[in-house]
């Protein structure tokens, strides 16, 4: 084992005579790997770090506050912008909370169309989380790949809704349009195109010796900590915690299908590092192929959507649903007192208790590793902030 | 170069001048056809580089400025020309404005004594190889300079990475060269290659197992030294913005990545004239500006092939941490150049004249390897062949 930079951090003392000053860097919000607008303040002794202060708050748009203004119908364009890397888990889980409120079925053919359509969204946010992870470690190589198969993905769900980036794709009891003709066929092609491709990433970078070792052993997250910082999603499931919401809390059609819960175990190193966070995501990839598989392969027929007023006015009452997103467990909470505007909306995400922890995580570390845990930890700024 | 110049006084166009006057002449115009050389080169790769990557990448890259994007590097120079050299307000003007310039001055010296050809060499220092690792370290003293002078705190960080790293590098480098050394009996560049033949088991590469890894321990310190990836933590643009470069803007900027692209070639010049035997070619003719022609593209070839085995490295490998940097030369490399340049004195020391069956040996390894390299990627080529879309000349 080489020695890791935490070691360096402790051995390190001052000569005597020799005075050393703290130096304060501001990371961000402008920097190029902070992947939209964080920003750290980063308190470093020459190249270790003291700790890293995360400032968030740059990308606030209100969100929550804007769905009492639009009501319930007209919030779902916003929820694609809440997390616009996987914007199709924003929108089910909008959807189900109004369902929740309302008590509205939706049709099977819809719920298939919502698995289909979030499963591919994951499969390109992981794709966009693993691809960025490699640019910032330095190779700039499994960024291009993974953009390029992210764009087939962008194709198949432009087929589906019309967009590439900001889905609006999925209404309160159901989806906005059943899927066109062919789609199956040339979804499944893809599938059967990047399931390999998995594996040729998997050996053009996950197990290149520079990049274990910048990754493996980085930043461990015990599963008690992880907990205690409450990580979800692949965090969580990297540090060897087998908790998944489709499985754990099931909602929609998930436990009609047939997939594993890839967890962390510590194989680069020590369980819970930086290279088991990374590659939870590859091997979620696969998972994601497999449900798509099967959703794709046993689609029922019917409508996709339910009979859902142009005014919908929920009882009074409150809901939370909770769905499993790109970076974990969303939560989303809605309040009606019977109108057609939500009194009260929050929404719960991943990132932003991910963004917590890397204040303790940080200590200790090098610059250098810091963007390694910030890639690892896949922190997406719209979302932190909403 | 100091015999034409004697020549030219003596008899020559320059007859009756003076002859301080006539010697400035002669390294001016010398200084300045090296320099347009250097341009061309620098450019030349700056191309070369962004379309190999845009291959590797499964991308285009730069295609649309004149035939297959190839004077992609002139407009590109024209566009940094033109934009405004901003001086940030609380830098060390002086320093700053001075820095890509001392930079340049280190990597432009080095081409005076680069032999392209038998006797297409500026200066044939006998002193040669110790004249380079002199002068490129005036690189560093730019770069760290740059860096101090921004006021920046990336830019600083970036600069005393740079300082750090290419000192420590400097020493494994410098024990493959003198093993090389060892065997050539001189510093000059051309007595190097002329102790070589053109024939692969006559190259210093395949001569014993102890210059074979030599050659690998050079060729990643000069990648170190260089600041290529692996190694490129000096601008690792990912962690320190733009390092050392981070203010700067324009015709300084556009300086500091001449000496990047530029650097790439020496390491190619270097490796080619210590390993890879040189300009040598096979005697095949008597004409002596067609064997001169010969000599500069071999030469030039073989440099610019190491130059791509280095982009090569650059669109597969992450960047090593800074720790690791320093593991990987005073743990690793170092000792083992030591122990290298110890075998390799051994090995003078039994066979003086070198051992026919060791020279077969390592042929043998080295096309072994090629082999095996090569039948890897046939294989990837193959596996991968639904995925190329694009042909290498779209």
């Amino acid at each position: 084992m080489s020695t890791t930079s935490v070691e360096i951090g402790l051995e390190r003392e001052t000569p005597a005579g020799l005075e050393t000053e703290e130096m304060t860097l501001n990371m961000g919000p402008q920097h190029p790997s902070t992947h939209g607008v964080l920003r750290f303040v980063v308190k470093a002794d020459g190249e270790i770090m003291r700790r890293a202060i995360p400032d968030i708050g740059y990308l606030h748009r209100s969100i929550e506050k804007i769905s009492e203004k639009v009501g319930y119908h007209g919030f779902m364009p916003y929820t694609d912008r809440v997390d616009y890397v996987s914007a199709m888990q924003c929108n089910q889980g909008w959807a189900m909370a109004c369902e929740a409120l309302a008590e509205i079925e939706v049709p099977r053919r819809g719920e298939y169309c919502r698995v289909i359509a979030c499963e591919f969204g994951r499969i390109a946010s992981h794709l966009i989380s693993v691809g960025a992870t490699g640019m910032d470690i330095g190779a700039f190589t499994p960024f291009t790949h993974a953009l390029r198969e992210r764009e087939k993905i962008n194709d198949i769900l432009e087929e589906l809704c019309g967009a590439r980036l900001t889905f609006n794709y999925m209404r309160i009891g159901g989806c906005a349009w059943d899927i066109p003709p062919g789609f199956i066929r040339r979804a499944t092609a893809f599938l059967d195109k990047f399931e390999p491709l998995i594996d040729e990433y998997n050996e053009l970078i996950s197990f290149n010796k520079i990049y274990t070792e910048r990754m493996g052993n980085v930043a461990p997250v015990s599963p008690e900590m992880a907990i205690a910082y409450n990580l979800v999603g692949p965090n969580l499931r990297g540090s060897g915690v087998k908790y998944d919401v489709r499985t754990d809390e099931p909602y929609s059609v998930y436990p009609e299908f047939d997939f594993e819960v890839p967890i962390g175990e510590g194989k680069m190193g020590a369980l819970g590092d930086c290279w088991d966070r990374y590659m939870v995501r590859m091997d979620e990839m696969k998972e994601s192929c497999k449900i798509l598989r099967q959703a794709l392969g046993g689609l029922p027929e019917g409508p996709v959507v339910a009979k859902v007023g142009r005014t919908f006015k929920p009882p009074a009452g409150e809901a939370y649903v909770r769905v499993e997103g790109s970076r974990g467990d969303m939560g989303w909470f809605v309040v009606s007192d019977g109108t057609a505007f939500p009194v009260r909306t929050h929404i719960r995400t991943g990132s932003y208790s991910a963004m917590a922890i890397v204040e303790e995580l940080s200590q200790g570390l090098m610059i250098a590793d810091l963007i390694a845990v910030i890639a690892s930890l896949d922190i997406v700024a719209p979302e932190v902030d909403r | 170069m100091q015999g034409l110049a004697d020549r030219l006084l003596t008899t020559g166009f320059l007859q009756g001048m003076p002859t301080e006057l006539g010697y400035v002449l002669i390294v001016a115009f010398f200084a300045f056809v090296l320099l347009n050389f250097i341009m061309l080169v620098a450019g030349v790769t700056s191309w070369l580089e962004r379309r190999v990557w845009g291959r590797i990448q499964s991308r285009i890259g730069p295609n649309r400025v004149g035939p297959q994007g190839t004077i992609q590097w002139l407009a590109d120079g024209l566009k940094n020309i033109m934009k405004e050299d901003i001086i940030p307000e609380a830098a060390d003007a002086p320093l700053f404005r001075a820095a890509p310039y001392l930079a340049m001055m280190g990597f432009f010296a080095t081409f005076a004594i680069i032999p392209f050809g038998d006797g297409l060499v500026v200066a044939d220092l006998n002193v040669g190889l110790l004249y380079i690792t002199a002068v490129t370290a005036l690189v560093v003293v730019g770069v760290l300079m740059a860096g101090w002078a921004s006021n920046n705190k990336w830019a600083l960080l970036g600069g005393i990475r740079s300082a750090a790293q290419i000192i420590s590098y400097e020493i494994p480098a410098g024990l493959a060269v003198i093993t090389v050394v060892l065997f050539s009996g001189s510093l000059s560049m051309q007595t190097i290659i002329r102790a070589q033949g053109w024939e692969p088991w006559n190259w210093f590469l395949f001569d014993n197992p102890f210059l074979f890894s030599g050659f690998f321990i050079f060729f990643v310190s000069a990648l170190a030294e260089g600041n290529r990836t692996p190694f490129d933590l000096p601008e690792a643009e990912s962690e320190l913005v733009a390092g050392a470069f981070t203010e700067y803007s324009g015709l300084r900027n556009l300086l500091f990545f001449l000496v990047e692209w530029g650097n790439l070639y020496v390491i190619g010049a270097l490796c080619t004239t210590m390993f890879l035997g040189g300009w040598k070619i096979p005697p095949i003719t008597d004409n002596p500006v067609l064997v001169g022609l010969l000599q500069f593209a071999t030469f030039f070839l073989k440099s610019y092939f190491i130059v791509f085995v280095a982009m090569w490295i650059r669109g597969t490998l992450p960047r090593v941490r800074v720790d690791q940097l320093m593991t990987l030369c005073w743990k690793y490399l170092t000792p083992i150049a030591f122990v290298n340049l110890l075998g390799a004195m051994i090995w003078f020391a039994l066979f003086p004249q070198g051992l026919l069956a060791m020279r077969v040996l390592m042929v043998l390894l080295g096309a072994g390897i090629a082999v095996y390299f090569l039948s890897r990627v046939a294989f990837h080529l193959r596996r991968a062949k639904p995925e190329l879309h694009v042909s290498p000349l779209a």
